[in-house]
């Protein structure tokens, strides 16, 4: 190795140090949103480091085919970032997530034929930790579209049960498994390209159960693959800058999986072997209920908030469908006017992924200091005059806490229930996604107002203006 | 491509990664966690370092095609990613903040 070629390592090695340095550093920054913006620009500057460097660290032999692979690969992801609406936003994650897998499984297939051309024996490790990019970056792929679609309706979102799925997965497993010990035995592209179809239709296979409601945990989970795929491509290339920034990724999307599966009273096993909401519909049919709630005019509801001290907005994903979120900020606004404390009660699962409805709000310009989770507002309750649920039911059921016989018994639920009084928004009485009748219509202090939840708001907004 | 010993430098290097990201994202707040999803999104685009060097090193024209495929879908993660954080980011304010 000449003394030039020496010095190029050594600065390559030394940007990757600070490359990892510089996502770690701005993954803590998103520890408050104060920072976030600015940890998220370290990143993009830790990723360009890490790009730079390895540019000017190696030979690159055809730039060509790298530069019109760039420009085209930038130019999408410039585009789908700015056009996509914040209510799309779980689509566009699972579809990056597909991206990021397939482009682990391509690399690992471009490191292989050049293996195959150049040496004539390869390394047992180096063989299997191709096999798991493969692996992975294949899932990943097929499972991220299929998700992917389920959000966007192109599949159906209920849960598709094949009838020998079980035998089917475990074939495909097992044919993982051998090919794997054909690749570490005898380095072909035909073992390659085994591992490969089946990681592929494995994919399709695993998300393709799941139902539409359980997305926001596969997403999560798909997520967590990509940057093992990542990760485990750090290990075909002995490149430790990808080692780390993939372990970071993967780190956070199975702590993410975790809250979502525990905010939904799920196991991970459990949403995976999918099935989950096949026989709601005959669920909900069966559980009308005779019991008389107490309905309310928007009048009245304008009263009621009008005269309060401190309100809690409950929203749920009816809010963001109804795009009601805006009507609902020009309400607080109005009410904080009048000197009323107004907050928000976030459930985890109240949107389609992860904090998917602080983005919402926080698109319709409501602060981030009003947006409060499950532990932050469930004390606050009981010291609140008003609580307006809107599109939100499961998540505000008292079931959760009390009747063990519940399907949602042991479900971390808002303590709704606990407000002087309860304003309950919702199109009709149907029950929630867990087809359970949620007691807190029936109580006293629950009033019921039907209608579209943008509608209503409007309304008792402009009654709210007349008092 | 390792021998032993690199190999289980590296297999350290992930397990402590591993531990940092456990203690850095559990510190996350639920109301930036979409942004975190997409964030660390953009950030598992470094498999752009894989797909440049293995673009960079191929010989064949098939292995500079697949590269070219793997530099593009990586780049479309790492801008698109980055960007779509911060588009988010941007809307988070607090009260009074305009």
């Amino acid at each position: 190795m000449s003394t030039d070629a020496l010095f190029h390592l050594n600065i390559t090695n030394a940007a990757y140090i600070v490359a990892a340095i510089l996502f770690i550093v701005g993954l803590k920054q998103l520890g408050s949103p104060a920072t976030a913006r600015n940890g998220n620009r370290m990143s993009a500057l830790a990723m360009l480091a890490a790009i730079v460097a390895t540019i000017v660290g190696n030979d690159i032999a055809s730039w060509e085919f790298i530069l019109g692979g760039a420009i085209v690969g930038s130019a999408i992801g410039a585009f789908s970032a700015r056009k996509v609406a914040m209510t799309s936003m779980p689509q566009l994650v699972a579809i990056f997530n597909g991206f990021g897998g397939a482009a682990s499984a391509v690399i690992a297939a471009a490191e292989l034929i050049r293996l195959i051309d150049n040496e004539a024996d390869i390394a047992q490790d180096v063989s299997i930790t191709i096999m798991a990019s493969v692996i992975v970056g294949g899932v990943t792929l097929t499972g991220s579209f299929i998700a992917f679609g389920k959000l966007q309706g192109i599949v159906p979102t209920r849960p598709i049960l094949l009838p020998i799925r079980n035998v089917i997965n475990v074939a495909l497993l097992i044919g993982m498994i051998a090919s794997t010990v054909w690749l570490v035995i005898d380095p072909s592209m035909t073992a390659f390209m085994i591992a490969g179809a089946i990681a592929l239709a494995l994919g399709i296979l695993v998300v393709i159960p799941i139902g539409g409601a359980d997305m926001p945990v596969v997403i999560a989970l798909l997520n967590s693959y990509s940057g093992i795929a990542g990760a485990a491509t750090g290990f075909v290339l002995g490149n430790t800058v990808l080692i780390i920034a993939g372990s970071l990724v993967g780190a956070s999307g199975l702590i993410l999986t975790r809250i979502m599966t525990k905010a939904m009273n799920r196991s991970l096993a459990n949403v995976m072997l999918g099935g989950f909401g096949v026989e709601d519909g005959a669920a909900s049919a069966g559980g009308e209920d005779e019991r008389p709630v107490t309905s309310i005019q928007p009048e009245d509801a304008a009263m009621m908030l009008a005269y309060a001290q401190s309100v809690i907005f409950v929203p749920g994903y009816g809010l963001a469908v109804a795009q009601a979120q805006h009507q609902v900020r020009e309400l607080a606004d109005l009410l904080k006017e009048k000197g009323i404390s107004v907050r928000y009660a976030i459930h985890p699962v109240a949107g389609r992924m992860p904090g998917h409805m602080n983005v919402l709000l926080a698109e319709a310009n409501v602060p981030y200091d009003e947006l409060k989770d499950l532990d932050e507002i469930n004390g606050e309750f009981q010291r609140t005059d008003v609580a307006v649920v809107i599109g939100a039911n499961d998540v505000t059921n008292p079931s959760a806490r009390t009747d063990k016989s519940s399907p949602i018994y042991g479900m971390p639920i808002l303590n709704v229930d606990a407000a002087q009084s309860v304003i309950m928004m919702k199109r009709g009485m149907s029950s929630g996604f867990a087809g359970v009748q949620n007691e807190l219509f029936f109580l006293d202090k629950t009033q019921m107002l039907f209608g579209d939840a943008k509608d209503s708001v409007e309304k008792i907004t402009a009654e709210v203006k007349d008092l | 491509m390792f021998d032993a010993e690199a190999l289980i430098i590296a297999l350290t290097v992930f397990v402590l990664a591993i531990f940092i990201g456990y203690e850095v994202i559990t510190k996350v707040p639920p109301t930036l966690h979409t942004p975190l999803m997409s964030g660390s999104n953009a950030i598992s685009g470094i498999v752009i370092v894989g797909a440049l060097l293995v673009a960079g090193q191929a010989d064949g024209i098939a292995g500079q095609i697949l590269g070219a495929i793997a530099v593009g879908l990586a780049m479309i993660n790492v801008v698109g990613g980055f960007m779509v954080t911060d588009r988010m980011l941007k809307m988070f304010r607090r009260s009074g903040q305009k």
